[in-house]
């Protein structure tokens, strides 16, 4: 027997936590799939390591929403539909290659480790980044070292890099508030990685009122079956 | 799909000089000396510290990691093992066996 979806009443304050929550749930998932198909051991572990801790922030998160709204962090995780997911569009495009992947990792851990550096008048949040900034931090690192190498790898790699860019650069509009710092933080190492910054254009939008991209159904699908199927289920 | 060209790429790929193998050595806490992890394959230092970050310090057990290349590792040949080590067998004497180490000295 199928669980039937919940629907939430969104104070700005709930929104704030799922769109904070849903995107580090939505990316933690994508990450989560290279698992098993990395290109060498050691990624394959980075990658599950940034999965994870990408996860864990959701969980804080799902807890925060879950205090204002009373559904556990499982229910506001498995039981909504994709309208009601208020992740940044960027987040649910599928991995791509290694250098879609990677290129997407910085993009948005620049945007996270800055949001989580800039400080919070709300105490919960203000204690979940004191965790969070130091897992975004190193999945800045991590991600810049890769889009350098492969920026300034091989012809192959190097074009790769940059169709990546290029393909990500108009969903990069919904990660930030001001996007003057950001800018100033992607710059630099996509000039190291010998890429093209992409002219700002029009941006897509969406996500954070649930008007999303055909992915998120499919994704949602895949990590939502079990708990729809079998409610409650243990293991 | 012979599995004579398989093997052909597999070993191309084992041998890619892009992917070194390096040395990983992590200190645990502060006071101890850093220990031989594991090894790790990667381009370049950052990269090899990052994979051993990755690899071997998921359960909180370090505080400082060496990557060293495996190739500047200059090894005994096993075959010196009579003249290398040996002669150390007679030598009981250079045993602290004969002492009572205090509680309070620790690690030594």
């Amino acid at each position: 027997m199928a669980t039937t979806s919940i629907t939430l009443t969104e104070t700005p304050q709930v929104q704030s936590y799922l769109a904070l929550a849903d995107d580090a749930l939505v990316l933690g998932h994508r990450t989560s799939e290279w698992t098993g198909h990395a290109p060498l051991l050691e990624e394959e572990l980075a990658l599950a390591n940034i999965a994870l801790d990408l996860i864990g922030q959701a969980r804080m998160l799902y807890q925060a929403a879950g205090e204002l709204t009373g559904h556990s962090e499982d229910e506001l995780a498995y039981l909504r539909d994709p309208p009601a997911f208020r992740n940044a569009l960027i987040m649910e495009l599928p991995n791509g290659d290694f250098a879609f992947t990677m290129a997407r990792l910085l993009l948005v851990s620049v945007a996270s480790d800055q949001k989580w550096r800039s400080g919070f008048a709300d105490p919960v949040l203000t204690a979940i980044g004191e965790k969070a900034m130091k897992e975004t931090a190193y999945h800045v690192r991590h991600s810049a070292e890769w889009l350098i190498r492969l920026g300034d790898g091989t012809v192959e790699s190097h074009r790769r890099a940059q169709d990546a860019v290029d393909a990500l650069w108009p969903f990069t509009g919904e990660l930030t508030a001001s996007r003057e710092p950001w800018l100033r933080a992607v710059a630099p190492v996509l000039h190291r990685a010998t890429l093209q910054q992409p002219k700002d254009g029009w941006m897509q939008s969406g996500g954070r009122t649930g008007r999303h991209t055909e992915h998120l159904g499919h994704l949602l699908a895949e990590m939502q079956v079990l708990p729809r199927t079998y409610p409650g289920a243990i293991w | 799909m012979g599995g004579k060209a398989n093997r052909r790429q597999t070993s191309r790929v084992m041998a890619d000089p892009a992917t070194r193998l390096w040395e990983v050595f992590i200190r645990a806490r502060n006071g101890l000396a850093h220990r031989h992890a594991g090894s790790v394959h990667a381009a370049d230092p950052e990269m090899a510290l990052q994979a051993a970050r990755d690899v071997y310090t998921r359960r909180g057990e370090g505080l400082s990691i060496w990557v060293v290349p495996s190739d500047a590792i200059v090894a005994s040949d096993p075959s010196d093992k009579e003249s290398l080590f040996e002669p150390t067998g007679s030598k009981i004497y250079r045993h602290p066996t004969f002492y009572e180490v205090p509680d309070e000295v620790g690690n030594m």
